[in-house]
């Protein structure tokens, strides 16, 4: 449905730096995403996931650097991007059904009072549906589970046809199961509807089958590439500036600073002794 | 009661009810309660403003509610919503106070303009209170969606590309305008609980939103029209009314939602 050529990286990020009170947060940070495909932006508690979510959205303060999307500068209300922010709160009280929700995200940001439109109630339909949340679309959104508010809002962010959507920790606070069934759904729905994703999340693991490319962020820099490229000792040691090790026992990885520190406890800048 | 010297009380009524109704509803969604306390505050001040430099009450309820309103919106950029919401309360109560000092206000004047008057209105105010009433729903009308999407998730909104501070500030400047049109009739200390009353039980009992916002306009113009009865009947300001019978309505809806959750075949 896009008018823009699909050979290039949808988004590219290229010299983003951020700093806050003098403070850096992001330091030269460069990474690209391409079409369809599904990344992971991994990093521990105050990485920086969250501000490089909204550097992309182009609502992050003292922010230098550029993000292209098909390579030209973003406009602020660019529709080719659906996001999911870390913490959405909705009070139970709420007027406010699953399937309304939904239905905002494609007409919340249309003035006048017109009426909805059949084809409009049919894609809302549709959407419950790729997310398999029709059981409770007549429910309060305030009076659903984490995990049924995370796929709602997964539907409210895909109306809108978004060729990349960007999703902070939308696993973070559900059950092992949950965590299953959403990056079932995720990869399910990007690959039928052919939108890039990017997903973050602290952990690795539980996406390794279906990330195709992985952008880790660790003292401020990020390493960008598919994840054999990006998960080795060597990228990730300059990354968080000393040794770490890159352990794989049963399919699942590891990253392990190679000697326990010794002395006052790891700062958040620093693996402790197991990351992931 | 339904004698010609009321005539203007039962349009002013309807009109107040449907504006009240409209707007509180997203006063609520909001939690923006305490704005819809501070700017009829302010709009008494303007009133007793108005009193002292002898022009229209109205056009000194209109611009000190505005004013009140802009104070709020632009401010609470600064510092925390409630904080510039407080502020802004205390300088216009403070300058009521200074107004009326000043003034030397008749008592049953001063008493209309805080509990309400069903007389309040004069002939010659029934026109701006009209035009003043259908702009105000004609706006929130217009922007009914980014409205509800920036109550709902102001983040997910703020994303999608909705300049949210500008709904912010405009919404802000419909509360003032229906407060202006609100405080003659239901007094500038009560003015809020019909703005939060009717809303809040509306929003209980009906979890769509389209008609939860038509549920609030209902119970409010019921509240106003039984206010304006028992005022003529028992002689006793609207306000006190509109108070008891917002708090009534709010504790029914809770009762209701409560049984339906317990019996939910009922
Ligand atoms: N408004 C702000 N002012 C100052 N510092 C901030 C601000 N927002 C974020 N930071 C800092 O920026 C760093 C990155 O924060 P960010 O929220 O992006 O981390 P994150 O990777 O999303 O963490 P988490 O996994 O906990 O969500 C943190 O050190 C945080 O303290
Ligand atoms: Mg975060």
């Amino acid at each position: 449905m896009s008018v823009h050529d699909t050979t290039g990286p949808l988004l590219e990020a290229r010299g983003v730096n951020v700093s806050v009170d003098g403070r850096d947060i992001l330091r030269d940070v460069n990474f690209s995403i391409n079409h369809g495909e599904f990344t992971g932006l991994i990093g521990s508690n105050g990485a920086g996931k969250t501000t490089l979510f909204r550097v992309i959205l182009g609502i992050q303060e003292h922010a230098v650097g550029e993000v292209l999307v098909h390579g030209e500068p973003l406009a602020r209300a660019n529709r080719s991007l659906g996001y999911v922010p870390q913490k959405v709160l909705f009070d139970p009280d709420l007027p406010i059904r699953a399937r309304d929700l939904v239905a905002l995200g494609a007409d919340g940001h249309r003035y006048g009072l017109r009426r909805r439109p059949r084809a409009l109630h049919e894609a809302v339909e549709e959407m419950l549906d790729a997310v398999d949340a029709s059981a409770f679309a007549d429910r309060r959104v305030g009076g659903l589970s984490g995990g049924e508010q995370q796929r709602v809002l997964i539907a409210h962010s895909l109306i809108s046809r978004p060729e990349l959507l960007l999703l902070d920790e939308p696993l973070a606070n559900l059950d092992p199961g949950s965590v299953q069934e959403i990056i079932a759904l995720l990869h399910r729905v990007s690959k039928r509807q052919r939108v890039a994703i990017l997903l973050s999340a602290h952990e690795m693991n539980p996406l390794l089958p279906v990330m195709d490319r992985i952008v880790y962020v660790a003292n401020g820099h990020v390493a960008s590439g598919t994840t054999d490229e990006v998960v080795r000792p060597n990228v990730l040691s300059a990354l968080y500036g000393h040794h770490v090790d890159v352990l794989r026992v049963h399919g699942r990885v590891l990253v392990v600073a190679t000697a326990l520190p010794v002395g006052p406890p790891p700062s958040d800048e620093h693996p402790e002794f197991v990351v992931e | 009661m339904f004698a010609s010297f009321m005539t203007n009380a039962w349009i002013s009524g309807t009109i107040v009810a449907l504006l009240a109704g409209a707007v509180g509803f997203f006063v609520v969604l909001r939690g923006a309660s305490f704005a819809a306390h501070a700017i009829p505050n302010g709009a008494f001040a303007g009133a007793a403003g108005a009193y002292l430099v002898g022009i229209s009450p109205l056009v000194g309820l209109v611009s000190f509610a505005v004013l009140a309103a802009l104070g709020i919106g632009v401010s609470s950029r600064r510092t925390r919503n409630d904080v510039a919401t407080a502020l802004s309360l205390v300088a216009m109560l403070a300058l009521g106070a200074a107004f009326l000092a000043v003034n030397l206000l008749y008592e049953p004047t001063i008493n209309a303009l805080l509990f309400g008057e069903i007389l309040g209105v004069s002939s010659s105010q029934i026109l701006p209170v009209i035009v003043l009433g259908v702009v105000s729903v004609i706006v929130l009308a217009w922007f009914y969606r980014p409205l509800l999407f920036t109550s709902v998730a102001p983040e997910l909104a703020r994303a999608r590309g909705i300049a949210t501070t500008t709904v912010d500030v405009a919404f802000l400047v419909v509360v003032a305008l229906a407060t202006a049109l609100t405080v003659p009739v239901v007094g500038a200390l009560l003015t809020f609980s019909l703005m939060i009353g009717p809303p809040a039980a509306a929003r209980i009992l009906v979890s769509r939103p389209g008609w939860a916002v038509a549920g609030s306009i209902g119970l409010s113009v019921v509240t106003v029209w039984a206010s304006i009865a028992a005022s003529y009947l028992f002689n006793l300001p609207i306000g006190f009314f509109v108070g008891a019978l917002g708090a009534v309505l709010y504790l029914g809806a809770r009762v209701v939602a409560r049984r339906r959750a317990t019996h939910p075949a009922t």
